[in-house]
């Protein structure tokens, strides 16, 4: 990551490094797409600044997902993009988090579509976003064992058998057990 | 960014469309409150399970509903039935097999998916391709779009109980597909694209019976569906007032594509960031009022007439020319080459057997598919298979906010609302 020499940047990342000033660990705009590359623990720090800075109004959380590192140290590395309905711009934010203690804040609070997509970035790679309201899995089941986009998932692994389940069936009392999980209200 | 002549257009628009965001308020029903003495949400409430297997489900998704009498209160969407680990396939297969696979995420615009990902590719890359190329995809994607415009409205209506507006639309859908299946061999998973080019070259002939069937028989098919539904008093019940979502909802939840626009944000990827050649053509971005499933309807209706609009431009314009980058990268040699010399006979086996190596790094590139935003965000670590291959598929997005369209109205309404959201199973769940 270092600063790329005799390269003038966007505007836009400019603009977003003069705001986010000692938060940015390293940068590029390596094929036209603005990268920042920030700490874990700031990340919803950043992501409420870029949002509700008047000179950047990041207000679309395009995409979340995450890249599995094995080999290197911190492991997993969160790829966040973003987009401003006002200046037409986009910003791709990253950080790494490690092995033992893959987690990191929840923009859930700050986006409604950071809901599903950290549910499933927390299915597929097993990342736990703190103060998500409804972490469960999302493409997958509940008895699914492991998280098959970690690159130590075989492609071909088999999954155990479980017994059905019956919804709605008297055994369960509970109403929240009977339909499987939160429902959005109203 | 590069200045970009439509935007200044394009942010006035935005600015000016902003409108009071709930005037149906008489479709609205409060859930009831809990009775005095202490009930149970269970006594009166309901809980049922629409899906995964359901008629009106397209593709396979389950709803777990609670009603108070007919009015929904809760929902809890349940994704996943149709997941086949498309990003899993992809770490394990070069790029150019990845594309198969790309045609089966959107299965009603497939050639969108392709071209989308075969961009991305590029971008890493830095491959141009040539114009000619440039002119086939944006006829092939507006084609497309065209096809899932008249899928969707088409089955839309059905649900509703309009026999014939499907059968008109899927019509003129499978007009279109075996137009196009002349081109690239396959009705439905077409597998056109390729990195650095398309697969075959389109003829005079074929340009021209496109123009023929655009304009002979798609537009007096819109023209009757337009007669058929506009002002149809049943079809406006069933469709003015219900499933309204406002612009800063629609924002956050990152509704991209008709839903966003049906509010009246006028964001189009094809026109705030002119990806491919998008930027030569003239055409309107058609935005709703109200984000109500009324506006979604007429927003796809009016985004198939565009389409239409940029096909004919682009027919008019298409140049002469090769359809496939000359770079020895991406593209394979001419089989007289491979069967002549040892280079074009290496290069042949190396993008066949280890695929096309990018240089490391990584890129993200968005097109406009005909649901929203279709981004791939590709990462390479310089073999010939993609180290991360993620698609952010706008149905799933939409699915993961659709409850705010469905709380506080009526069971009957789910079927309308989740046909006009336009969920393509293959997309939501990967």
């Amino acid at each position: 990551m270092s600063e790329p020499q005799a390269h003038t940047l966007s505007p836009s990342l400019s603009r977003v490094l003069a705001v986010l000033g000692d938060k940015v660990l390293g940068f590029h705009d390596r094929l036209g797409d603005d990268t920042v590359v920030i700490r874990a623990e700031d990340v919803v720090l950043v992501a409420r600044t870029l949002r509700d800075e008047p000179t950047l109004q990041f207000d679309f959380l395009m995409d979340q997902t995450a890249v599995d590192w094995p080999e290197e140290e911190p492991r997993f590395e969160l790829v966040y993009h973003f987009f401003s309905t006002k200046y037409f711009h986009r910003l791709r934010l990253k950080f790494r988090v490690p092995a033992q203690d893959p987690s990191c804040d929840s923009l859930a609070p700050l986006w409604g579509s950071a809901d599903w997509m950290e549910r499933e970035v927390f299915d597929m790679v097993g990342i736990r976003f703190r103060g998500h309201p409804d972490l469960r899995r999302i493409l997958l089941y509940d008895e699914f064992e492991g998280h098959p986009l970690r690159k130590d998932y075989p492609k071909e692994a088999a999954q155990p058998l479980f017994e059905p389940r019956y919804w709605g069936s008297r055994e369960h009392e509970d109403p929240a057990q009977a339909r499987g999980g939160d429902l959005k209200t109203l | 960014m590069a200045p970009n002549p439509h935007l200044e257009g394009a942010l006035k628009d935005f600015e000016v469309s902003s409108e009071p965001s709930y005037p149906f308020p008489h479709r609205y029903h409060p859930p009831r409150p809990a009775d005095e003495e202490g009930d149970d949400e269970l006594d009166n409430r309901m809980i049922i399970n629409i899906g995964p297997s359901h008629p009106a489900m397209h593709g396979t998704i389950k709803m777990v509903v609670e009603l108070d009498g007919e009015t929904i209160t809760a929902v809890d969407v349940q994704p996943g039935y149709l997941h086949r680990g498309f990003e899993k396939e992809a770490e394990a297969h070069t790029y150019h097999q990845v594309i198969p696979y790309t045609d089966r995420l959107n299965y009603c615009s497939p050639l969108i998916n392709n071209f989308g990902y075969c961009e991305t590719v590029e971008k890493l890359f830095g491959v141009d391709v040539p114009d000619r190329c440039d002119y086939i995809r944006v006829i092939m994607s507006e084609l497309s779009r065209i096809t899932d415009h008249l899928t969707c409205i088409g089955a839309a209506l059905m649900e509703l109980g309009a026999m014939t507006a499907f059968l008109y639309f899927i019509e003129q859908r499978d007009y279109l597909w075996e137009h196009i299946a002349h081109v690239t061999g396959a009705r439905l998973t077409q597998s056109y694209g390729r990195v650095g080019g398309v697969a075959r070259d389109v003829t005079p002939e074929w340009l021209e019976r496109t123009l023929y069937l655009v304009r002979e028989q798609l537009v007096p098919r819109l023209a009757d569906l337009h007669g058929l539904a506009d002002r149809n008093r049943i079809f406006i019940d069933r469709m003015r007032g219900v499933g309204i979502v406002s612009r800063e909802q629609a924002i956050s939840y990152g509704f991209t594509g008709p839903v966003l626009r049906s509010t009246g944000v006028q964001l189009d990827c094809r026109r705030y960031a002119p990806y491919s050649i998008y930027d030569r053509f003239e055409f309107d971005v058609p935005i709703g009022k109200y984000g109500d499933n009324y506006d979604r309807y007429f927003v796809r209706m009016r985004e198939m007439e565009e389409s239409i609009r940029i096909v004919e431009q682009a027919i008019a314009g298409i140049p002469e020319g090769p359809i496939r980058s000359p770079d020895p990268r991406v593209s394979l040699p001419p089989k007289e080459e491979v069967y002549g010399n040892i280079e074009a006979l290496m290069n042949h086996f190396k993008l066949v057997m280890e695929g096309p190596r990018p240089p490391p790094g990584e890129a993200y590139h968005a097109v406009e598919g005909a649901n929203g935003e279709l981004g791939y965000y590709v990462v390479s670590d310089g073999s010939g298979r993609p180290y991360k291959c993620r698609v952010r598929p706008p149905s799933f997005i939409h699915m993961g906010g659709i409850h705010l369209m469905l709380l506080g109205h009526q069971v009957a309404d789910i079927v309308p609302v989740f046909g006009q959201v336009n969920m393509v199973g293959g997309e939501c769940d990967r």
